[in-house]
């Protein structure tokens, strides 16, 4: 299992994840995004969270011109699997790989926090280990974490099992953090094998410090 | 030489945070008549060109590919 990690100007999970995945027993590699080409033996491709280009005009909008997003554009629609986490979401979402957009918070803070989320659809890669409606708890760390799509966007999500998890309690009941539509967390493309999401599944490796229910979701990568 | 001037601001319908925040503070202050506030950006460009057809041209496709997000914002570009 090939893990790499792209790391742009102002990206700071990229060592996170490098750990997190390592523990579960990867091999991985932090590609720095002037590279045009991805490592060919890569079984999975992570965009890291941080601030990409300081989050300059908008979180991720300047990320999605480095000269490594052609070769991701190009991998993931041959098939690759790819991760964004955090402002990884938000690079995705900027560059079209996945549907909708992320504002700014509704209460206009930076939350930093645990949070519960409750796993919607279970039917694909990233979270094939976790039952429906089971609930975990990972940290959010984020300004714009407010998904935004429209009316005949969320239609098409819901119709197509794209929405993966919601901010709920710890009963699954939805409490929304940041004013999400639909309260969503994280959704994936039509073909599930783009993921993207707020929270941070890589901060949630060891009980010892708050959660470890990031251990499941990772894994489902590991085949 | 042709400035163009891009506003940019969350299209109706998408819930401006910022701009409610701003008019509860007007509230605040007793500005009582405000009914709606919207927040939005402004990006000035000087363009190398005086030809206004191809400076349109061009705004438009920057605003498309990197100014706004049409996904949730719209943008009006004026040429002066």
């Amino acid at each position: 299992m090939k893990v790499t990690i792209l790391q742009f100007p102002g990206t700071n999970c990229e060592y996170d994840t490098q750990h997190a995945f390592e523990e579960l027993g990867a091999t991985t590699e932090i590609l720095w995004h002037k590279s045009e080409t991805i490592p060919e033996d890569t079984n999975l491709l992570v965009v890291a969270g941080g601030f990409s280009y300081g989050d300059y005009l908008r979180s991720g909008a300047i990320a999605k011109f480095s000269p490594v997003m052609k070769a991701v554009t190009t991998y993931a629609k041959n098939g690759g699997k790819v991760l964004g986490i955090c402002n990884g979401f938000q690079v995705l979402t900027e560059a079209g790989l996945l549907p909708g957009a992320l504002k700014r918070n509704e209460s206009l803070h930076f939350i930093s926090k645990h949070h519960n989320l409750k796993v919607i659809n279970n039917d694909n890669i990233f979270l094939e280990k976790l039952d429906n409606g089971s609930v975990v708890n990972i940290p959010i760390a984020h300004h714009d974490g407010n998904y935004f799509i429209d009316a005949d966007g969320l239609k098409e999500l819901e119709a197509n099992n794209q929405i993966l998890l919601k901010y709920t309690d710890e009963n699954g009941e939805i409490k929304n953090p940041n004013g999400s539509v639909e309260s969503i967390a994280g959704v994936c493309n039509k073909e599930k094998n783009v993921f993207g999401l707020m929270p941070h599944p890589e901060r949630a490796m060891e009980s010892l410090l708050g959660s470890d229910d990031g251990v499941a979701m990772l894994q489902g990568f590991f085949k | 030489m042709i400035k163009a001037i891009v506003n940019i601001s969350l299209k109706a319908g998408v819930l401006d945070s910022q701009g409610k925040a701003v008019h509860h503070a007007l509230d605040s202050l007793h500005f009582s008549n405000v009914e709606d506030v919207r927040v939005g950006k402004q990006i000035i460009l000087k363009l190398d060109t005086d030809d206004k057809d191809v400076a349109m041209k061009d705004v438009t496709k920057m605003c498309e590919e990197l100014l706004a997000n049409t996904v949730i914002e719209d943008y009006e570009i004026e040429l002066v």
